[in-house]
């Protein structure tokens, strides 16, 4: 079994972030993702980001992720990547389990980061297993990455900053959208992504939500409804909209699995996304040596996790007895940009997560 | 539907793979997942569900949901979401748990 100095497992923001600090530092890592490409969901991001210039703001995530990768490729020599690769066990003694292709090995790291990310999660309605009812992000990826259409007609399912940031992108893609429901009563994102989209002609219904998918291979008619104050669907208040994809954006959920077979504490904090590995003010598990940053440890924007990403890989290399120059000062500018990155009214879900995880940096 | 215009996005047009679907041969681009190649030739319906055998397609397109799995040159449970497509492959709807 090779010995390796610092494996990170994924290569989104958070990953590639922390990095790109281990790099610098002068020690080795171990990169591994299972995608082809590195950047995570950054790939498929063609907006402009919100937030600070320490950040990137107002750049476009995938051109954030081409500057993060030519960040660590500058390190090759202490650099392997492992991609097309997916960790499929992970253990106390710091030992992972990977399947690339056909090929399972094992490595042993002195510290893991763990920077596994969120998937997109689901709602409940019926036919919501029908072909042509895809996440959110799922159509961004098809789109964005491979260049090709969902569908012709879509509805959205859901008012956060995906649902009508994918709305849009969708329309630049030339693909019409129908509606977007939501089922609160008040769009949940951001008001100027909201009304550039209804701008464009996108009908957002309000207290709204889909009913059922209809079709026989795949989506062919979707039902919605109108929800009365309780949630509850209002029979008689049916529509039938003639689309052929559904998209779900109605929030994330950290991949904690690796953590939980690890064995490393988990807890669940609703306002962070689900279930949650528990962390201190250091970015480490309750697993000495195991380190997790990024959406794994709450579900926030890609600006919050290059910044966790940073104080991880500054942790880490203090465990590993590397002297890097005003490393305390960094630390605490980070955890300042992190406060700056918590602030604003849109961001109170995610203070009261880390208040109840007892750590509000 | 390939996208052909992009505001922002240039998508260069690519070489031509082709690969066997069901017995069919059918193309893609070279950059395709499997599942992308499969999406751009209207197929969506990927593999049936267990126990009611109800049509399946992708979700989460990251290789997170095993929504996609498929059948490709004979071996099962294969996300075809996040697997590269390749001359020659055969892939094929998986219905069941698959045999290996």
């Amino acid at each position: 079994m090779q010995e390796k100095e610092v494996i990170i497992v994924g290569a989104g923001p958070a990953g590639l972030m922390a990095a790109y600090k281990i790099l610098e530092a002068g020690a080795n890592v171990t990169l591994i993702d299972r995608n082809r490409n590195l950047g995570g969901q950054l790939i498929k991001q063609t907006h402009k980001f919100f937030g600070s210039e320490k950040q990137y703001a107002s750049k476009r995530g995938i051109d954030i992720m081409n500057i993060l990768i030519d960040k660590i490729k500058a390190y090759e020599d202490r650099l392997e990547i492992l991609n097309e690769t997916s960790v499929v066990g992970m253990y106390k003694d710091k030992v992972i389990a990977c399947l690339k292709g056909d090929t399972f090995f094992k490595l042993k790291g002195k510290s893991i980061i763990v920077a596994t990310g969120a998937s997109e999660k689901s709602i409940p309605f019926e036919n919501n297993d029908l072909p042509g009812v895809y996440a959110a992000g799922a159509v961004q990826t098809l789109m964005n990455e491979y260049g090709v259409k969902p569908g012709d007609k879509v509805v959205m399912v859901g008012s956060g900053n995906i649902g009508l940031i994918v709305s849009y992108q969708l329309l630049q893609a030339g693909v019409k959208v129908k509606a977007l429901v939501e089922a609160a009563p008040k769009i949940s994102g951001y008001l100027v992504h909201a009304s550039k989209i209804q701008r464009l002609g996108v009908d957002i219904k309000t207290s709204t939500s889909i009913k059922k998918a209809i079709g026989k291979d795949s989506v062919e008619k979707v039902e919605i409804w109108d929800l009365d104050p309780t949630w509850q669907g209002i029979e008689g208040s049916e529509q039938i909209l003639d689309v052929d994809t559904v998209c779900i954006s109605v929030g994330l959920a950290p991949l904690t699995e690796l953590m939980q077979q690890l064995g490393a504490e988990v807890r669940y904090i609703k306002e962070l996304g689900g279930n949650v590995p528990v962390i201190d003010a250091r970015y480490q598990t309750t697993v000495k040596g195991v380190y997790a940053c990024g959406d794994v440890v709450g579900i926030e924007e890609a600006s919050s996790a290059m910044v966790e990403g940073k104080i991880t890989g500054l942790n880490v290399l203090e465990d590993l007895g590397y002297n890097v120059l005003d490393s305390r000062q960094a630390l605490k500018a980070y955890h300042e940009e992190l406060k700056f990155l918590r602030d604003g009214p849109h961001a109170s879900k995610v203070r009261s997560g880390y208040l109840k995880r007892g750590m509000l940096t | 539907m390939r996208i052909k215009k992009h505001p922002i996005l240039d998508f260069k047009q690519k070489d031509k793979v082709s690969f066997r679907f069901n017995g069919k041969i059918i193309y893609g681009v070279k950059g395709d997942t499997i599942a992308s190649a499969l999406h751009e030739n209207g197929i969506k319906k990927l593999s049936e569900s267990i126990h009611l055998k109800r049509p399946r397609g992708f979700y989460c397109a990251i290789g997170n949901c095993a929504s996609c799995n498929m059948v490709v040159d004979g071996k099962p449970n294969v996300r075809t979401c996040i697997t590269p497509l390749k001359e020659g492959m055969v892939v094929e709807n998986q219905v069941g748990k698959g045999k290996v």
